[in-house]
């Protein structure tokens, strides 16, 4: 028996920030109550509840799905929460979409949030071992390495960072529920900020934000039935694998390539870099766009930082416009992130991203990955079933 | 091989800041001024503590009411030896709390000589701390009723709401590193590296793992490794890392490989500068004086030049040695 057909009929985001004014269940019920307006349905339509979010000791709030329950209208429902660290976004949204593909449930409200402002990321990824030496220090320390390893073997040029780091800041300016709004911003400006973790400047990292995104998945009926724009999933997938193992391939992880090519033969889909009209990549740090243009099969291997060099990646003439809503670069609730690459997506086929839309965008790719690369979920979506 | 697995303790703290919300952080500042708030939910009756969204039904909660500051004990336990960041040193009960005028209790304690004076149905009330700070803890607790209750049921008007609070949180964990890595960080306390190599794969880890990554085939075979290797890759921290101010930047953290393993870890390279580190660099380790090694990878305190020729590194994705007893 075939899989059920998931759509999405409803996308809610809060504006990104570096505080959100309210409690962390107000901030949840905002994403949540625009995105049922969108889908037109009220809580006693939705059948389950998925939510996701980074490790709890991010915000100090241990098992938060206990207590976000009345504020998600999921007493007397299924309450479930997934956890991949950083991708957890993405594969949050993938488990709810599997929920109505396998016709467990109909109507499914999924979210993803963080609230940085409550604590520090960069404490909770430097927890000291007892016996362990670290030199380690927040995700840049790791992530780094990786980069520079890509940097010299590719031989691309330096400032091909600096070129992403910006290209998603203007894109931000178009996207009003982006964190970082910086209209004066200049491409000298991105390349002289300090470097933190060589070879990544500030300038090519991403915020700490608070923020929630929701949507509401459906399946084909409610789909047809929707009197508003719908997205067509058209694909999920997620992999994993171990962080560190002899000849790991870092740069381009096995389970990254394997989650691509997965989800791509779901949709259908041939001539990746023709046929996807519209990326939601996750790109914490600027140089992770060229990385995974190689990895998810845009570009061949080594030639990502071309597409980026020619303006490929731009909404503004690009072929392959990536991260138009500002990305991970210019909003990072990290529970979130994932989410809002996989709502980004949908709402650029559903054709409701506004001044970020890709003109005539049919089928687009929302992306997320976390951990130590170790984690990877990815959706395809479509304006056709 | 029954050598006794190491244990050490493991402290994590950190001082959440909670916001509030607009009805827990009324109800904070009425405690700060002497009053309990409660939220009235749809039917009338009375949530307090009061919650933003209705348990049953979710639905926005708004209207915040005062509820009296004496109440019924409606279930409790005695508490005779607190922990620390309880509420009191000395024993009390915690108890279930219907206060008059609110329909759900609230969690506090109750300050009495022993369990013998606690009773389901006693009628209390609360004592307030002397110092109010917006917080739970405003409540000092509960004693029997003695008509001494404050009836204040006004929260002044042009008092500054409290918005946040903080939750300092502290986890103390007993850490066990497991059988290969205890003696890993025994061989360690003798200046020798240790890894262990998968019986699948031939691949060897160090620190060793006690189980294969890619196959899950227990890796029971150790193995001693030289204590020189080359730069993977690195990073060079350039800004202070307020979490780590025992490291002074600019620093070099890599990817340390060793002869003969098959996977790097971080280390600190020193005794060269940043801009001179290159990938493929060879290195040795700089251990700690021999008096004061322990059970610790800290008695290697970083990774120096060795001065050999550069390791060529041509592929440019994969990380590790893949030659080293086969593929992936």
């Amino acid at each position: 028996m075939a899989k059920e057909q998931a759509a999405v009929i409803g996308v809610g985001q809060t504006k990104y920030d570096t505080t959100y004014p309210g409690s962390m269940a107000g901030m949840l019920r905002e994403a949540a109550t625009k995105a049922l307006a969108m889908a037109d349905k009220t809580w006693a339509d939705i059948d389950a509840v998925v939510m996701g979010k980074a490790p709890d000791f991010f915000e100090g709030v241990m098992m938060p799905e206990i207590y976000l329950a009345e504020a998600l209208g999921c007493v007397g429902k299924p309450i479930m929460r997934v956890h991949t660290a950083g991708s957890v976004g993405g594969s949050t949204a993938c488990v709810a979409a599997s929920m109505i593909q396998s016709r467990v449930h109909r109507t499914v409200l999924t979210i993803g949030w963080e609230k940085q402002s409550e604590s520090n990321a960069m404490w909770a990824l430097s927890l000291p071992q007892p016996f362990a030496t670290s030199v380690n220090a927040g995700a840049g320390g790791y992530f780094s390495p990786i980069i520079r390893r890509y940097m010299m073997m590719t031989e691309a040029p330096e400032l091909i960072g600096c070129m992403v780091a910006f290209k998603d800041r203007q894109h931000a300016l178009r996207n009003p529920q982006a964190h970082l709004h910086q209209p004066d911003l200049t491409f000298e400006q991105v390349v002289e900020s300090p470097m933190l973790w060589d070879p990544i400047r500030y300038s090519e990292t991403c915020p700490s934000s608070d923020g929630a995104c929701a949507i509401v998945l459906t399946d084909e009926a409610g789909g047809e039935a929707h009197n508003g724009p719908v997205a067509w999933v058209k694909g999920t997938a997620m992999r994993s694998e171990s962080n560190s193992y002899g000849g790991r391939n870092m740069v381009s992880p096995a389970a990254s390539e394997e989650c691509a090519n997965d989800v791509f033969a779901q949709a259908g889909i041939t001539d990746r870099r023709r046929e996807i009209d519209a990326v939601e990549m996750y790109v914490p740090f600027s140089w992770y766009e060229p990385m995974w243009l190689e990895s998810l099969g845009f570009a061949d291997k080594g030639e990502g930082w071309k597409m980026v060099e020619q303006g490929a990646t731009s909404i503004d003439g690009g072929d392959l416009p990536v991260n138009c809503s500002g990305g991970v670069l210019s909003s990072n609730p990290i529970g979130a992130s994932g989410m809002i690459r996989f709502a980004e997506a949908a709402m650029q086929v559903m054709g409701i991203a506004g001044d970020h839309q890709v003109d005539g965008a049919r089928t687009a790719l929302g992306h997320a990955y976390g951990g130590g690369a170790q984690y990877y979920a990815m959706w395809i979506v479509g304006a056709e079933k | 091989m029954a050598e006794e697995v190491l244990t050490a303790p493991l402290v994590l703290e950190y001082p959440f800041t909670r916001t509030t919300g607009p009805i827990i952080g009324s109800f904070l500042t009425g405690l700060r001024e002497g009053v309990i708030l409660g939220v009235k939910r749809s039917d009338g009756s009375v949530l307090c503590p009061p919650l933003e969204y209705d348990p049953d039904t979710s639905e926005e909660l708004s209207e915040l009411v005062p509820v009296q500051q004496t109440g019924t004990v409606i279930t409790w336990t005695w508490n005779g030896a607190p922990r620390p960041q309880q509420p009191f040193s000395r024993p009390f009960a915690w108890a279930m709390i219907l206060l008059d005028g609110a329909g759900t209790p609230m969690l506090h304690a109750v300050l009495v000589d022993g369990p013998e004076a606690m009773s389901t149905g006693m009628r209390v009330r609360v004592e307030w701390s002397s110092e109010r700070q917006g917080h739970i803890s405003d409540i000092a607790g509960f004693v029997p009723d003695d008509g001494a209750a404050s009836t204040a049921t006004e929260v002044p008007a042009e008092v500054e709401e409290v918005r946040s609070v903080r939750t300092p949180i502290r986890m103390e964990y007993t850490y066990t590193p497991g059988r290969s890595l205890s003696q890993y960080l025994r061989a360690m306390s003798e200046k020798r590296i240790l890894g262990d190599r998968c019986p699948t794969t031939g691949q060897v880890f160090v620190p060793p793992r006690g189980v294969s990554p890619m196959t899950g085939t227990i890796t029971d075979e150790m193995v001693e490794l030289p204590d020189t290797g080359y730069v993977e890759s690195f990073n060079v921290t350039r800004v202070p890392i307020k979490m780590r101010p025992d490291l002074t930047p600019p620093y070099v953290s890599a990817w340390i490989v060793l002869d003969g393993a098959s996977v790097g870890f971080m280390g600190l390279v020193m005794n060269i500068e940043p801009e001179a580190v290159r990938i493929g660099m060879r290195v040795r380790a700089v251990w700690k004086p021999d008096n004061e090694l322990e059970m610790s990878a800290q008695n290697i305190l970083g990774w120096e030049p060795t001065g050999e020729d550069d390791e060529v590194v041509t592929d440019y994705e994969r990380i590790g040695r893949v030659d080293q007893g086969g593929s992936q």
